[in-house]
């Protein structure tokens, strides 16, 4: 079980396409090494890791895909560089996260995540799941982490690099006022404020476009920095998480529940031009659609893309270990094939990112449109059903 | 699904930190640069707007100005042909005028030459008497003893005598 968690962290140095590059060095080397001399395999570099056709009937030594996919995905209570050594005596290059645990019966608990040492030791009556990252309380009481994770501290940095940026240039245009041509990031910011202006906001909100900007804007460069930062190697996978997205969907419902109005609810539950009957069936339809599915759609995209690109990408890192497991040859041809198109699919994560900010903020301005929508849209029902 | 159980820790804190940093944002960073945004499409909308109507005075002001340019044009022709007349008609007065002075000096001339003529005229028939005179006495201290010869000398000599 340790071994697996082990292994995992050390494969996270992999993402990063600088050390792919060395790995295949080192495994054409060390191929090369293993021919000269085949007793000799027992392991020193990266590569090593993934040899596991000698203990493929333990488990220690099998390669645990789910695993290590997810415990990249996954949010995590420190973070991960990446290890050298294996088992106990490996070390982990990481930087440790506060870990705050609030307990109604045992009281708040706030330290350092190196206080559970990867998982090996239990702490304060805590310990780390290392299966999935979760800390667990010892005597099962119920409790509330709310640690700054991974995930937390990557969201902290994407939201200061907002802020500074965004406040920047604001300055600029305080500062210069509208007659002085844009300069630098301003150049860079104009044309994306100018596009959501323009094929998002105006569109579908009409004259109450400039009310809903400032949460388009934040919702779109949220998501976008999150994304790409994402996609940094060793980076969090923010946007790929169901939380996260999760809360987005709920600022989107507020702000549509907020603002919607009377005709907005009459279309709901009691939709016009239709008889009787229908409504019994529609009224439950249009409430599933309007106040769950609309939400839920946008929390799950969001999640389900980003998830999917990280575990393509690393699908195909990995393929590279699973063959080096049937054989070294293997492994090391596979590399020829895995990381061309990783870089592939980091270019299509890359417009992936962007794409999906802007679905999610156009979706987002699509439903408040709908919901501040005013009454022509029932006339042009009525009308449709008097032909 | 472990993935799809949104964790509690990062749903509290996403909601925490993306709600303060939209208020914020909103107000020191969206503002403004919205508010720059619109002033600026506004002041071009304007511009444009501005520069067209410019456009039609200069136009107008264009067109008014060949109206003028015409009317100016027109009337230095009018003026021109004036002056021309006028001028015909001042040189032909003083053609006149000179040729009437000339008749009148001509027709002085002519009358003092005719004047002056008769004078001489009645010079010469002064003299002539005065010479027929002299002749006579002459003739007379000459011839006086024959009468008919003084006579007949007379005669001759008077009808010698012509006029002009």
């Amino acid at each position: 079980m340790h071994a697996n968690s082990i292994r995992g962290m050390r494969l996270r140095s992999l993402q990063s396409l600088k050390v792919i590059a060395v790995a295949i060095l080192v495994m054409f080397s060390y191929t090369q090494v293993s021919f000269a001399n085949p007793a000799q395999h027992d392991g020193e570099t990266t590569a090593v890791e993934a040899e596991v056709a000698p203990h493929a009937e333990e488990t220690e030594g099998k390669l645990d895909i789910k695993g290590e996919i997810f415990g990249h995905i996954r949010d995590s209570h420190d973070w991960h560089f990446f290890s050298i050594g294996e088992g106990h005596e490996a070390t982990h290059v990481s930087i440790p996260l506060p870990v705050i645990l609030v307990n109604p019966t045992n009281g708040t608990k706030v330290f350092m995540s190196s206080a559970f040492h990867h998982g090996h030791e239990p702490y304060e009556g805590y310990q780390l799941n290392t299966k999935n990252g979760k800390i667990e309380s010892l005597d099962g009481s119920d409790f509330y982490d709310i640690s700054i994770t991974k995930n937390v501290v990557s969201m902290l940095l994407s939201l200061l690099i907002l802020w500074f940026l965004m406040t920047g240039v604001a300055k600029k245009y305080k500062k210069n006022g509208t007659n002085v041509a844009p300069t630098g990031f301003q150049n860079a910011l104009e044309p994306i404020i100018g596009f959501i202006q323009e094929t998002v906001a105006k569109p579908f909100l009409g004259k109450q476009a400039n009310k809903y900007m400032p949460l388009l804007l934040t919702l779109f460069f949220f998501i976008w920095t999150n994304n790409l930062l994402g996609l940094i190697p060793g980076g969090a996978n923010l946007t790929g998480n169901i939380a996260v997205t999760l809360v987005l969907a709920l600022v989107f419902f507020v702000v549509m529940l907020f603002n919607s109005n009377k005709y907005f609810w009459g279309h709901i539950f009691n939709p016009p031009g239709v008889p009787g009957w229908v409504k019994v069936i529609l009224v439950p339809i249009e409430i599933l659609s309007n106040l769950l599915i609309k939400p839920a759609a946008l929390a799950i995209r969001l999640f389900a893309n980003i998830f999917a690109g990280h575990t393509i990408i690393l699908s195909i890192i990995l393929l590279i270990f699973i063959f080096a497991g049937l054989s070294k040859i293997a492994g090391a041809a596979f590399v020829f094939v895995s990381v061309p198109f990783a870089i592939f699919m980091f270019f299509l994560e890359l417009l992936v990112a962007a794409i999906q900010a802007f679905i999610f903020t156009n979706l987002t301005a699509v439903f408040i449109g709908q919901a501040i929508e005013e009454h022509h849209h029932d006339e042009a029902h009525e009308e449709s059903h008097a032909h | 699904m472990e993935l799809l159980t949104p964790g509690f820790g990062l749903f509290f804190w996403t909601l925490i930190a993306f709600l303060t940093v939209f208020f914020l944002l909103k107000k020191f960073a969206w503002k403004p640069i919205l508010e720059a945004l619109n002033e600026r499409e506004k002041n071009i909308a304007d511009s444009i707007s501005s520069a067209e109507k410019v456009r039609e005075e200069m136009r107008q002001l264009k067109s008014e100005h060949e109206v003028l340019l015409n009317q100016a044009r027109e009337e230095r022709t009018l003026i021109l042909k004036e002056a021309k007349e006028i001028k015909d008609k001042i040189i032909n007065e003083a053609k006149d005028a000179a040729k009437d002075e000339a008749g009148k000096i001509m027709m002085e001339t002519r009358q003092q030459i005719e004047f002056q003529k008769s004078a001489a005229i009645v010079d010469v028939k002064n003299q002539i008497g005065m010479l027929v005179i002299e002749v006579a006495e002459k003739v007379l201290r000459k011839e006086l003893s024959a009468k008919q010869e003084q006579q007949d000398f007379i005669k001759k000599l008077a009808s010698e005598i012509k006029l002009n």
